[in-house]
Parts: C-alpha cells; sequence; structure tokens
C-alpha cells in the first residue's frame, strides 16, 4: 500500500515541470543586444546630412560605423532598403515611468509633499515596467527627461532610456534640480484673487524662493569650508544646483515669470535651463539675450490667453528658435509621450520648420543636457539609440519599423500591439458558432 | 382686408423663418482644388461653386456666376467641414449632476456663442460640433448639435436648428463616484447603472400608457379620465423609446458597452452611438451589428482606471469590424487638429486615407443624424468645407479657410492677434490658463461631489 503511493506520489512529482511547460503557449520576445548591421538604409544623421544607400553598424551598445561597403562579418543584417534610419527621439519633459493610471492616487509617484524637497530622486521611482514604456518606445522616442514636480524644488529629474529591468540600467547620464518659478500671473478663470493679492503673493514666493536659495548657498560655503553640518538632505542637493554641480530646470511659462526668472538667475553660478516657457515667444529676445536653453512644450496646446492667436502654442518654439534661442520640445505627458513627433510636426508646420523641429526632440536636448558626444544624432562612437522608419516619424502615416535602444533590439510589441493582434478578428465573433 | 391678411399671412411666414433666416448663406467658387469628397473619391484639380449656402455643382472649369466671390485653391486641398461629434465648447455649463437621470435639461439653453473656443475649432477646420452635457448622470441632459457660425450673438445662430435631438448617456466610473460614492445613493456600481436605465424606461412606458389611455379615453362620452401629469423627465425617455432621440452614451469598458446594448434590445431601441468606447474594441461585432456605432479617441488612455486596458488601434479594429467610426475630441484643444488626430488611425493600424478622414467627416454625421446634409461633398448638401495646405491627414498640415454654409468663418491670412466677440470689462489683469484648464470638461462642475476622496487629483483628467 504505502510502495504504491510512494511510487504514485513520484510519478506525479515527475510530471509536474512537464505539465507546468505545456501550458504555456507562443515565445515571448525580449529585448536582445548584439552585433548589428542596418543595411542600405537612407540615414538621416541630423548633424552629418542624409546619407542615401548607407548602413550602420550597431557593436557593444553604440554605434559603430556608418557609412557603405560596411563587411557584415558576424553581425546580423536586418535589411533596411527603403528604410530610414533616424536617431532615437528625446523628450525634453515627462513624467514617464513615474505614474500608471493618473486618477489612482496610489500610482501617481511624481509629487511629494513639501515645497522644498530636491532630494526626492525621479530615478527612484521610475517603474521600469511601466505599461507607458513600452507604449512608448516603439514609437522612436527612446530616451526621455523623467520630471517631479509639486513645490517650490520638488525633486531631481532624471534622463532615461526607455529600455532596462533597474531605473540603474535605464540611467541616461543626466540629472537637473528642479525649481517652479513662482507663478506672479492669474491662475485661470477660477483664480479669484485680487490684482493687489496676487502681487503680494508672488513677491512673498519670490522672498521665500531666495531665502531657501540663500541658505543653499550658505550650506554650500560651510561644507567647502569642511565645516561639520547637520544632516540635511534637502539643502545638500540644492547646493549642488547652486554650485553649478547640477543644473537647475526652472519650471516657467507665463511672460512676467520668465522675465523675472531670467532677472533671477543673473550672477549666479546655476547652470539653467527653462521648462515649459509657454509664453516664450512673448519675451523671446530677452531669453535669447540671456542665453538660457529652452525645452518647450506641449506644443499641441490652447494659447495661455483668450486674446491670443489660436496658433500661439503651436508657433511658440519657431518664434523662440528665430530669436535665437536654443529649443528642445517636451510632451509634459505621461501616457502619451509617443507623440513627441506630432508635436515636432506641428511646431514645423506653424514656424520652426522640418530640420529644427527634429533637432528639438535630438541633437538640441542632447546639447542642452550636455550629453551631445552620447545621443541626438547618427555618428559612429555614440550610443546606439536607432529608429528606423517607412518615412519622416514626425508624420502619422510613417510606419515605424524598428528601434534600437543602447544597441538593445526592442520588440516591435506592447499591449496596445496585442490586444490589436487578438481583436482584430475575435473569435468567436458575433455567434459562438 | 385681403391686403391685411396677406400682410399678416407674410409676418406669419416670416416669424416662422425667423431662426432659419437669420443665418447668413454664401455664394463662393472654389477653384483648382484637389477636392477630398470623402464619399466620392478624390477629384484633382477641381472645382466647387456654392450657391446659397448649399454645394452646386463640383466639377472642372467652372466660372463664377457674376458677383460671386471666387477663391484660388491651387496646390491646396479642399474637404467636407470637420464634424466633432464630442464637445464641450460654447457651453456655459456641462453639468447638472443632482440626479441620476436629468433628461429634462438641455444643452441649447447654455450656448454662449462668444466662445472663443468655437473660433479656435474653425481655425482647425471644425464646422460643427456635438455640444454635450458631462458625464455625471446614468442619463444625462440632451445635447445640442452646434454650426460654428462665430460671430453672432445669438446662440440660435450657432445652433444647427435641423438637426435631430440627441442625449447624453454615462456609464462606469463617472455616474457612480458622482451618485454612489459622492451621494450615497445609486448607482454605486456597474450593476446600479443598469438598474437606473431599466428602473428608468420602465417607468416612462407606464408613464406613456398613462398618456395613451388618457388620449384614447378623451373623446369618449362620459370620460372621466384627468390627464396625467406632465413630466418632461418621462416625456424625454418616451422619446428615445419612440425613437426621436438618439443616445450618445459615454462608455469605456466592454461589459457596460456590452450591457447597454442589451438593455437597448429589450426596450427596441436603436438609435444609440457610444461614445469614448475605449473598449469597444472588445465587442467590436456586437457594436457593428446592434448600433449607429462609437465615436472614440484617436489615444487616450491610462488617465483612469477604466481606460488602463486601450490600445490606439481601438478606430482600425472598430472600422475593421464594420462600425461607424468616429474620432472625437472633447477637448478645447484636440478639437483644433481633429485632422491630425484622425491620421493616428493610419499610425496604429493603416486605414485609407478615405477611411481615415470619414472618421471626421461623413461618419460623425451619420452618428449625428445629419449626413443627408453635412459630411462630404456631394451636391445638395451644405457648403461647410475647409481648405488645406497639405493634405489634411500630414501632420504639417496647416489650414487656412474654413466656410460654413458657404460663408467663410475663418482664414489664416486675416487672423489678428485678439479673435474675442466680447471682452470683460472688469477684467483688469488678463488671466493665463496654463496646461489647458478650460479643457477636459466632461466632468466639469461636479468637483464638489468628490472632493472628500479624490482630492486633487480630479484636476488632470476628467473625461
Amino acid at each position: 500500500m504505502n510502495r504504491i503511493l510512494k511510487t504514485f506520489c513520484a510519478s506525479l512529482l515527475a510530471l509536474l515541470p512537464l505539465a507546468a511547460m505545456a501550458q504555456i503557449d507562443g515565445e515571448f520576445v525580449k529585448p536582445r543586444t548584439g552585433k548589428f548591421l542596418l543595411q542600405n538604409a537612407t540615414v538621416v544623421t541630423v548633424t552629418k546630412g542624409t546619407l542615401s544607400n548607407t548602413s550602420v553598424l550597431v557593436e557593444n551598445g553604440k554605434i559603430a560605423q556608418v557609412g557603405t561597403g560596411i563587411s557584415a562579418g558576424d553581425a546580423e543584417v536586418i535589411d533596411c532598403s527603403g528604410l530610414y534610419i533616424y536617431p532615437g527621439m528625446i523628450d525634453g519633459g515627462t513624467r514617464l515611468g513615474l505614474v500608471e493610471v493618473s486618477s489612482v492616487a496610489e500610482t501617481v509617484d511624481y509629487a511629494e509633499i513639501g515645497n522644498v524637497t530636491p532630494n526626492m530622486q525621479a530615478l527612484t521611482t521610475v517603474n521600469p515596467n511601466a505599461e507607458a514604456i513600452g507604449v512608448t518606445r516603439v514609437s522612436g522616442v527612446t530616451t526621455v527627461l523623467t520630471v517631479p514636480t509639486g513645490g517650490l524644488f520638488p525633486g531631481t529629474a532624471a534622463l532615461i532610456n526607455l529600455n532596462g529591468y533597474t531605473p540603474d540600467q535605464m540611467y541616461g547620464g543626466f540629472k537637473a534640480i528642479v525649481m517652479n518659478f513662482p507663478s506672479s500671473g492669474r491662475r485661470g478663470r477660477f483664480d479669484r484673487r485680487s490684482d493687489e493679492d496676487i502681487k503680494k503673493d508672488s513677491e512673498k514666493a519670490l522672498k521665500e524662493a531666495n531665502d531657501i536659495w540663500d541658505n543653499a548657498k550658505n550650506y554650500l560655503k560651510l561644507k567647502n569650508a569642511g565645516a561639520e553640518l547637520q544632516y540635511y538632505p534637502e539643502m545638500d542637493q540644492l547646493s549642488k544646483a547652486v554650485s553649478g554641480e547640477l543644473p537647475l530646470l526652472i519650471v516657467v511659462d507665463a511672460a512676467s515669470d520668465i522675465q523675472s526668472a531670467i532677472k533671477w538667475v543673473e550672477g549666479k553660478d546655476a547652470k539653467v535651463i527653462f521648462s515649459g516657457v509657454a509664453e516664450g515667444w512673448r519675451v523671446a529676445d530677452e531669453i535669447a539675450k540671456a542665453g538660457i536653453p529652452v525645452i518647450t512644450g506641449p506644443v499641441q496646446e490652447l494659447p495661455t490667453r483668450q486674446s491670443d492667436r489660436y496658433d500661439a502654442a503651436y508657433a511658440n518654439a519657431g518664434k523662440m528658435a528665430k530669436a535665437g534661442v536654443k529649443v528642445a520640445l517636451r510632451t509634459d505627458e505621461e501616457e502619451n509621450v509617443r507623440n513627441l513627433p506630432f508635436h515636432a510636426a506641428f511646431a514645423a508646420a506653424y514656424g520652426l520648420g522640418k530640420e529644427e523641429a527634429l533637432k528639438a526632440i535630438t541633437i538640441h536636448p542632447a546639447e542642452i543636457f550636455g550629453i551631445a558626444d552620447q545621443y541626438g544624432s547618427v555618428e559612429a562612437g555614440k550610443r546606439a539609440n536607432l529608429v528606423i522608419s517607412t518615412g519622416d516619424p514626425l508624420e502619422t502615416k510613417s510606419q515605424i519599423m524598428h528601434v534600437f535602444i543602447d544597441g538593445y533590439r526592442i520588440p516591435m510589441s506592447n499591449r496596445h500591439i496585442r490586444l490589436y493582434q487578438e481583436f482584430l478578428e475575435r473569435s468567436p465573433g458575433l455567434k459562438v458558432n | 382686408m385681403k391686403k391685411l391678411n396677406f400682410i399678416l399671412a407674410a409676418l406669419l411666414g416670416m416669424g416662422l423663418n425667423y431662426s432659419q433666416a437669420q443665418t447668413p448663406k454664401g455664394n463662393l467658387l472654389i477653384k483648382n482644388a484637389t477636392v477630398l469628397t470623402v464619399t466620392k473619391g478624390n477629384l484633382e484639380n477641381t472645382d466647387v461653386l456654392v450657391q446659397d449656402g448649399l454645394i452646386k455643382q463640383v466639377g472642372k472649369n467652372l466660372s463664377a456666376p457674376s458677383g460671386v466671390e471666387t477663391v484660388d485653391a491651387s496646390g491646396k486641398y479642399l474637404m467636407p467641414g470637420i464634424i466633432d461629434a464630442h464637445s464641450h465648447v460654447a457651453l456655459d455649463v456641462v453639468n447638472e449632476a443632482s440626479a441620476p437621470i436629468v433628461a429634462e435639461v438641455r444643452m441649447k439653453d447654455m450656448v454662449n456663442p462668444y466662445e472663443i473656443g468655437l473660433y479656435r475649432a474653425l481655425a482647425g477646420g471644425v464646422t460643427i460640433s456635438h455640444a454635450m452635457h458631462g458625464s455625471a448622470n446614468v442619463v444625462g441632459g440632451q445635447n445640442a448639435t452646434l454650426k460654428h457660425r462665430w460671430g453672432s450673438d445669438d446662440p440660435a445662430d450657432i445652433i444647427m436648428q435641423d438637426a435631430p435631438r440627441t442625449i447624453k448617456f454615462a456609464l462606469g466610473e463617472n455616474p457612480t463616484r458622482v451618485h454612489g460614492r459622492g451621494n450615497n445613493i445609486q448607482p454605486r456600481t456597474r450593476m446600479g447603472v443598469e438598474a437606473i436605465l431599466r428602473n428608468g424606461f420602465n417607468e416612462a412606458l407606464q408613464y406613456k400608457k398613462g398618456w395613451e389611455t388618457y388620449n384614447a379615453a378623451k373623446g369618449q362620452k362620459g370620460n372621466t379620465l384627468a390627464p396625467p401629469v406632465f413630466n418632461d423627465r418621462l416625456q424625454t425617455l418616451a422619446d428615445i423609446l419612440d425613437g426621436k432621440i438618439i443616445i450618445h452614451c459615454h462608455s469605456y469598458r466592454a461589459d457596460e458597452i456590452y450591457m447597454l446594448i442589451n438593455v437597448a434590445k429589450d426596450f427596441g431601441i436603436t438609435k444609440l452611438v457610444f461614445q469614448h468606447t475605449n473598449e469597444g474594441f472588445k465587442v467590436a461585432p456586437e457594436i457593428a451589428e446592434y448600433t449607429m456605432g462609437a465615436s472614440v479617441f484617436a489615444d487616450w488612455w491610462a488617465y483612469k482606471m477604466e481606460v488602463y486596458y486601450s490600445t490606439a488601434f481601438n478606430a482600425a479594429i472598430l472600422q475593421r469590424n464594420g462600425v461607424i467610426t468616429s474620432i472625437n475630441s472633447d477637448s478645447a484643444e484636440l478639437i483644433r487638429h481633429l485632422y491630425h488626430e484622425a491620421a493616428k488611425t493610419q499610425r496604429y493600424g493603416g486605414l485609407s486615407d478615405d477611411e481615415a478622414l470619414a472618421m471626421i467627416t461623413i461618419n460623425p454625421a451619420k452618428q449625428l443624424g445629419i449626413a443627408d446634409k453635412v459630411g462630404s461633398i456631394e451636391v445638395g448638401k451644405q457648403a461647410d468645407l475647409v481648405i488645406f495646405e497639405g493634405h489634411p491627414l500630414s501632420s504639417y498640415a496647416v489650414p487656412q479657410m474654413t466656410f460654413v454654409d458657404g460663408v467663410k468663418y475663418f482664414d489664416i491670412k486675416s487672423d489678428s492677434d485678439d479673435q474675442r466677440q466680447l471682452v470683460s470689462a472688469t477684467e483688469m489683469v488678463e488671466p493665463v490658463y496654463l496646461h489647458a484648464e478650460e479643457d477636459h470638461q466632461c466632468l466639469q462642475g461636479v468637483e464638489e461631489y468628490f472632493h472628500a476622496f479624490m482630492g486633487t487629483f480630479m484636476q488632470d483628467h476628467t473625461h
């Protein structure tokens, strides 16, 4: 009896792993690295012109070679005849990875409590498996700045590449301390404050910002002098913006705020980048004169004032560029960062021009972030962040065929695509039989 | 005396035609355009003649009758005016959130002809929008179909008087949040939503029967029946049962869509359009078989739980399953580039140019019951037209001129800095609207119902 039972159990156990395997259908396609030769494409390098019948060799995560007649050797060859190769697109301002479902508070991790929290690290809370990351990267947006928001100094933004299983694997080599510049204007129709109160509030907010900055300055001075300082993580982080060790990303939109931000920046050692800059076109010359680079957007956005031209937001980037401002673009999105190329197209059509619009989502953000040696164009030696498409990726009709991030070939799939595959021809359809 | 009668009759006639006669009708010849008719193919180097606000002729080498303005559209594209089947532009109030059924309220009483959003929509080629009640109630108010006759100060001129009645329904998170979680009354769940619908329609059937009984007995000898008490709410539901009103139902999840299809079947309702319909792709065969289709976002998802399992391929899947599909905005921003939103069906699902364009013209026209009047460039239809620089489905396209009834309401060449019709005299400092504060109005005006448990997170996405 015992023997029979033992034998039975043993045979059951032996069957278990087999049974578990047998219940899984299909294959999961993972991102994979290796040596790839993207053959015979039209390569839009962005910085070195457009090269026809050109191949790109990808090796060790980098663009090893761009040219004609590259021998494949042991590389996997991907025929790109009739296709175009672009550098991976860079979104200069998102909340990608910091939120899953925006109305569900438990999944929203971009806004911490407190007014001065520069030590909050966006990179820490990036969820590498956020559904929106898979949805975004097949569009050819390979790299984004992900930005915390909330108080005056809400945290530290981080650049991430949209491939990897840990935040460190995704980290793109750029961080900036965020400042939401105090707003002096009337914030929309529901702002019922009197003109006087608005003025008082903005003066108070600016004074507060100055006090905090002075504290950080003192902190830095003491620290540099070798003083033993109390644990003060907020000041420790903010002092890095004071010294210029980390850039200061100032989010500012209304014209008068941009002007006071320009004034505020004067005489400080901080490396400043403006973000948002919705009314930049009103004070474009002043921004240009101050030499502050700008990450503007969203482009597909309403004008800020009822009296503005309908295309104020579309034309903003072009007007600033014309005035001599270095312009990059952002979507300020979480789930629809994939629309970055379309924001760029609108900016192009309303004054920025196609070439500058492409630069505004490739080489310009790379330059502004100080990482142009690695990002923003198709050149040998740079990171292999590449988009292969049937045409201009800023055109809705173009199809993105392949995406490479850090030399990894990205599977062209995500939940949106899988749902399409399942439901295009549902089975059963209307009737069961 | 006879003469007086004649004058009185003439005056009476004028009175009846008042709202029709008020709106201007244009005469116009558009020359040498690439005409995207949507229903009859694309015509190169073609002219369109407009007379009295209607399309009189489409062909080559047409000449303008004397005194009729000619617009040279060489190298440009001409398409039908874009129709947005889901908008809240030009509405002063969006939600009457006080009860799960508010069928008696009417958006036509809320139309604000001064709203700059109308002009901005025209600048995006949109000539007609479906100004909808919000989504706070299972049965919301009656919507208004607007023609963007910018510049009039009479709301009646902005309303498309010859469009049929439509009404807003809403399923899922919004009505359950406002009433169940906000007010602690049914519905708190999607089960409750179904119950509200069935209770409402059954009550309306009884109400209808009461009137039928009364009307049948009215002429009879010895009849002592008093008339039932008039109830606008139940009368409107009865009108839905009689097929006099098209339902436009805010919906997201497949289960709730399927539920309403079943309720509609049980009550013999066939005039039903789903709005948003993010999970419509899961029940596409059912939507195709039993309804007038679905009006969807091109790519919105993940802003709340019930749209988390969405796909940007929704419109393409619906289209391939035979659903009449339109792309809408529900946004004062998106309404300005619906041509671009429609083009996303080419990125996500590879639809043809005609299929994509139909989603913002003839398909929404069908869903609003106005396809015999607008939605394509055909002789006899109302001359709502847009001239584009670049193909409208290109992301570089720029609308140049927009006409309603043959009258030009937008011209990029004469667009000036301040297009407002009305400027507030008390407004010293013009407010700066950042990140579309005016946008996303589906739940506008219901914040107080859920401040207690939603905090600030409702400020962002409230569709």
